[in-house]
């Protein structure tokens, strides 16, 4: 089913067959966003950026997406900036802007507000991660580094450590994992583990799930570790956070019984998570990761509104 | 009707709620908004009452009134086996059981306190009915899943 003119809100709005489709895509678009190709399939095309909350890699790649595809962005990246600050609902925000663009990239702290927008916008709105919701770009592009290491996806095992319950790429990506039938482990200290609906519906869905305490004995088969950050705020007591946040550090000692091509992946920001001397390592797939978001992005917008043409 | 039976009296026109879960006539009460009733309506409830086909149940008749889908919806799913008859001149006109529609709109609050629906926006909450037997509900903004219906009543 084609992409064009639809709403991307989470990653369950996607077949497997759509995402292998963008994936596909993203590939060919990687000499478009690294710049040594051109492309202007967006060039009569106008984005709103509309984030309520603080982004860095999310809005800076949609937004190279954009230019690289010719396009051009309107942004909000100061919420306090605009008039939600006198009261405005985001329903009249999102309203207003869609009226001014062709699509709209949300970013919002509350669960459920890209679903709102999508509701108040008659033009296309992709969700850039609502509260701890739905993320499906990043899930997007987490595959294709996947991808791009294995040359496929189907069979992987894949440890999933960190804020399982909060950090909403998991809940996305989790989701695909079991799309493609990867083996999913899960490494949480017991206060940050998968929601149990989240873990129903992955086991619904087939998904080969369990669960492994010992990061070291996780990771001894695993194709990837992907590791999220344990966010402070979410713990009451400080000497609780260290004790946590400690037992889940990734440095060259921990990899050594590691595959050779063991893929370690995180989101970013990092803060502490990964040694940095990981970062020099075959093992190292943060900053790809991070890269690849411009070529799947350029890839979704292209789908979205300009029916794939020339990307495809 | 035998006068031993008569447990409340007959309503000329109005709705009896009968076969409601054993001590939820005053939830239903509260969804049906009784204090907002006609000052000349009566309101009859029948707590713990002998039934052949829940055991134990609740009846709740109000007179002079029809509930709205919306407030059939919110019985439903705290008291499933609710039945609903309408009443006029004395007589049944109309009996049917509740029966849960597809979505679940303007009924609960989501669960979920960060949910865009529980922000001052232009909008209603919304649930899908994910699952039947047991019943949980699945918010459309945020997919939180619910099946504490009796603490979110909007």
């Amino acid at each position: 089913m084609s992409l064009h003119g639809r709403d991307l809100i989470s990653i369950r709005d996607l077949s497997r067959e759509e995402i292998e489709g963008i994936l596909a895509a993203a590939k060919k678009m990687i000499p478009y966003a690294e710049g040594t190709k051109v492309l202007h399939t967006l060039a009569d095309k106008l984005v709103a950026m509309a984030f309520f909350e603080p982004s860095t890699r999310t809005r800076l790649s949609f937004e190279s997406a954009v230019h690289r595809l010719g396009g051009n962005c309107i942004t909000i990246a100061d919420a306090s900036v605009t008039s939600m600050r006198k009261g405005e609902s985001l329903y009249d925000t999102i309203r207003m802007l869609s009226s001014y663009a062709d699509a709209i990239v949300i970013r919002h702290p509350n669960e459920g507000a890209a679903r709102l927008a999508a509701r108040a916008s008659d033009r296309p709105v992709l969700n850039a991660g609502d509260g701890a919701g739905q993320h499906p770009t990043q899930t997007l592009l987490d595959l294709l580094t996947m991808q791009e290491a294995f040359d496929t996806l189907s069979g992987l095992r894949v440890v999933l450590l960190g804020d399982l319950k909060f950090g909403r790429t998991v809940h996305s990506l989790a989701h695909a994992l079991a799309l493609f039938g990867c083996e999913i482990v899960l490494t949480a200290p017991p206060s940050l583990a998968l929601p149990d609906p989240a873990r129903r519906r992955l086991e619904h869905m087939g998904a080969h799930i369990r669960e492994e305490a010992d990061l070291r004995r996780a990771i001894r088969d695993a194709d990837v570790l992907y590791v999220t950050r344990i966010q402070k705020e979410r713990f009451g007591d400080e000497t609780e956070y260290r004790e946590v946040a400690g037992s889940y550090h990734v440095d060259a000692d921990l990899l050594r019984d590691a595959k050779p091509r063991l893929a370690v992946m995180h989101p970013l920001p990092r803060v502490g998570e990964i040694s940095p001397e990981i970062d020099e390592t075959p093992h190292a797939a943060y900053f790809r990761q991070a890269f690849l978001a411009v070529p799947v992005r350029m890839a979704l917008l292209d789908a979205i509104l300009a029916g794939g043409r020339k990307g495809g | 009707m035998p006068a031993k039976e008569l447990k409340i009296t007959p309503i000329k026109n109005g709705t009896v709620i009968d076969h409601i879960s054993n001590g939820l006539a005053l939830e239903v009460l509260r969804i049906i908004g009784a204090h907002t009733l006609d000052k000349d309506s009566t309101v009859s409830v029948a707590l713990h009452v002998r039934s052949n086909k829940i055991g134990w149940k609740d009846i709740v008749k109000v007179e002079n009134m029809e509930l709205s889908p919306r407030k059939v919806n919110a019985i439903a799913l705290i008291a499933p086996t609710a039945t609903i008859s309408i009443i006029r001149d004395y007589k049944v006109r109309e009996k049917r059981s509740v029966d849960l529609p597809e979505r679940i709109v303007g009924v609960l609050k989501c669960p979920n306190a960060n949910c865009i629906s529980n922000q001052p926006e232009p909008i209603e909450s919304e649930f899908e009915v994910t699952n039947r037997h047991p019943v949980i509900l699945t918010c459309a903004y945020c997919d939180r899943e619910t099946s504490d219906f009796l603490h979110h009543l909007a």
